[in-house]
């Protein structure tokens, strides 16, 4: 079997995610912890590219990037006081941990690979680049049409808006509520 | 190409280390960092299912957006608990927090 | 096709060279070879374009701003213009001493410089320099560059926490707080050009202006350019450096080569902004002829580019600095509601006028515009009203209290 290139790009992409990812969840420094899931989130979005979801990427990049790593990072440095400890990162029930997620990881790779076998679902169906790239103003519609996900979409809007309101309300010192 | 299972893979295996990291740190932002890992890894399930099964439907990439928003409000709630809470406890240390034991 | 020398130098003139360059090679090589060397040349041109650029916008900048002043600027190095004033600069900056600071955190630190010329690179590629000439034609063109001009907050909370300085610390907070607040009316702002062109190519709202948007939606292109004001940094709203009065912000530890990387960053995003102002609302590279020779398209777009250069770089050399207060407010009170207003009164108009020609519609649009804009200029002047007689009626009340002890020890 002949590996191509789209095949070493996606590899290298995944590992760059799944590298940083395993920082993120083993890495004593918090910080750095932080700009790992940053580097993830990142290699995330370039998976998507190579999903032809360029929108999502994008969406990926402005969200997750540019909000939410920045967000984690301002907590890491309101409570930075812990950050230095020399105690361990991780609790008592470490161990059972990585049984749980080794045994969880074995039941999805065994279903994975039987349900969907690499031979059958070897490549995406073409599609013309028109067609994929109608698929953002497709998503547009779809998401304010009545028959399909405008009531999500406004639930979506509220919940955001409650929870907006509600970090504020939740984070504001208690003293001069 | 690219198998359909390798991206699905790839997924499984940052959903399990978010899990790991859900199960064992202490620090309660560490945890929030971690079940982002698993929300991305539910993400890029979606977007390879919507890919390789039905790409002329949007329901893959609106059920993505969907969780792109669900995390941002997670997020946003999870990081004024936890800067509340050291407010109060001057501790993040999920275990610490055993206040509803006694 | 064997190559021709005219039809060569035709080809540099139509911007066409690597079509041309692909076919004559068609033959001899693989298709991804010359399609990847093509994408390589391109995208070394852009980014080595735009790092020269920088050495001419720092002379021009000083240039100009001297004028205003009424000063000379540069006139020592390179003749009597000061033309390698910026040159001598940059080899001082290279050849300084690069300091890292005790206790800072090394991978934030040399990682975040990095990260700024990268993003304000990256977002060049979806800029149409003339007809056909882009980096890369994204149907999502616009939301791309918003997307990475959000990574690059990232860098600035890096940097001002990798420095281990307390300073760095809070001129890193002070940054991000402006920058996540004016990205809200940008983004909003943008929206607009978006719906009337129905697209976020940035080559299709190019092609969908027959007339210029900044004569169709004035209101959109207002809050644009002052919220890239804020989003670069630049006077009146620089309380991020203010380095007549603060210590400078978030790059205070860097030195030499990184400090220059943040500096060149900088120019190279105001260059960026110059750019998408004249994509979105100046059109781009539309002008008599542009879409025969597309060197003229070219042409057009750097006059209309540096033109929108020009406004930034007079700005600074005309207002005085806000104060932090002034600058959160005018966002969210003015500038937030304003644009909501005004992506529901287009969106509105657009719609009502779907079946009208292009002249009408833009007639109609500009009319809704200039009303929504006069009611805002009434809130304002109403509110300000309101807040003078306030501070009227405190200061009188202040001046009786003080009057009162002294005329009762009269008696």
């Amino acid at each position: 079997m002949t590996i191509t290139f789209q095949q070493i790009v996606f590899i290298a992409i995944s590992a760059f995610t799944i590298i940083s990812a395993w920082i993120v969840v083993t890495n004593r420094n918090l910080f750095h912890a932080a700009i790992a899931l940053m580097a993830s989130f990142a290699g995330v979005a370039g998976l998507y590219i190579l999903l032809e979801a360029g929108f999502l990427a994008a969406s990926q990049l402005l969200v997750y990037i540019g909000a939410i790593s920045i967000l984690i990072m301002f907590a890491i440095m309101m409570t930075r006081r812990l950050m230095q400890t020399a105690e361990s990162p991780y609790n008592l029930q470490w161990k059972w941990g990585i049984v749980a997620a080794f045994l969880i990881f074995i039941l999805l790779a065994v279903l994975i690979f039987q349900t969907w076998p690499a031979d059958t679902y070897a490549a995406p169906p073409v599609q013309s680049p028109a067609a994929l790239r109608g698929s953002v103003t497709d998503l547009g519609i779809a998401l304010v049409s009545v028959d399909q996900y405008v009531l999500p979409f406004e639930v979506a809007s509220v919940l955001l808006l409650a929870a907006l309101v509600g970090a504020i309300v939740i984070a504001w010192p208690e003293d001069d509520r | 190409m690219i198998p359909l299972s390798w991206y699905l893979f790839v997924a499984a295996i940052l959903f399990c280390l978010g899990l790991y990291g859900v199960i064992s740190r202490r620090n309660a932002v560490a945890i929030l960092m971690s079940v982002e890992l698993m929300l991305n890894a539910v993400n890029i399930n979606l977007i390879a299912f919507w890919r390789y099964l039905a790409p002329e439907e949007s329901t893959g990439l609106a059920w993505a957006i969907f969780v792109l928003a669900v995390a941002a409000a997670e997020a946003a709630i999870g990081l004024a608990l936890i800067i509340s809470i050291y407010r109060q406890r001057d501790s993040v240390i999920a275990e610490e927090l055993d206040t509803l034991k006694y | 096709m064997t190559f021709d020398i005219v039809e060569f130098l035709e080809s540099i003139v139509n911007l066409a060279i690597f079509d041309y360059l692909s076919e004559i090679w068609a033959d001899d090589l693989p298709s991804w070879l010359i399609n990847g060397v093509s994408d390589l040349a391109g995208v070394l041109i852009i980014c080595t374009f735009n790092l020269l650029i920088v050495l001419f916008l720092i002379w021009f900048e000083r240039k100009i701003i001297a004028r205003i002043q009424d000063r000379i600027g540069p006139n020592r190095v390179g003749g009597r213009y000061g033309l390698l004033q910026s040159v001598a600069d940059a080899m001082k900056l290279m050849t300084k001493e690069d300091l890292t600071p005790a206790g800072a955190d090394k991978i934030a630190f040399n990682l975040a410089p990095l990260i700024v010329v990268i993003a304000a690179l990256m977002m060049w590629a979806v800029i149409p320099f003339a007809p056909g000439v882009i980096g890369t034609n994204l149907n999502v063109g616009v939301f791309y560059i918003l997307a990475i001009s959000s990574v690059s907050v990232v860098a600035l909370i890096l940097a001002g926490w990798g420095s281990n300085n307390k300073y760095a610390l809070l001129g890193a907070f002070r940054s991000v707080a402006q920058l996540v607040s004016y990205e809200v009316p940008m983004i909003m702002a943008l929206l607009i050009p978006i719906i009337l062109a129905g697209s976020m190519s940035t080559q299709r709202i190019v092609i969908e202006q027959s007339v210029w948007y900044v004569f169709v939606v004035p209101l959109s292109a207002l809050i644009f350019f002052i919220s890239a004001l804020a989003e670069l940094g630049r006077t009146p709203f620089d309380l991020l450096e203010a380095e007549s009065e603060i210590v400078a912000g978030y790059h205070i530890e860097y030195s030499g080569m990184k400090f220059a990387m943040f500096f060149l960053a900088e120019f190279i995003a105001t260059l960026f902004m110059s750019a998408l102002f004249a994509t979105i609302y100046l059109g781009g590279w539309r002008g008599p002829g542009a879409v025969e020779y597309p060197i003229l398209g070219l042409i057009y777009f750097s006059l209309k580019v540096f033109f929108v250069y020009f406004m930034f770089v007079w700005i600074r050399g005309t207002l005085p600095r806000v104060r932090i207060d002034q600058l959160l407010n005018l966002n969210w009170k003015f500038l937030v509601p304003l644009v909501l207003a005004l992506i529901l009164v287009v969106a509105l108009v657009d719609k009502l006028m779907v079946n009208a020609d292009d002249w009408t519609r833009a007639a109609a649009l500009l009319l809704s515009n200039i009303v929504l804009g006069l009611v805002a200029l009434d809130f304002v002047r109403r509110h300000a009203r309101r807040q003078r007689l306030d501070a009227d009626e405190v200061e009188l009340v202040e001046e009786s209290v003080e009057a009162q002890p002294v005329s009762s020890a009269a008696h």
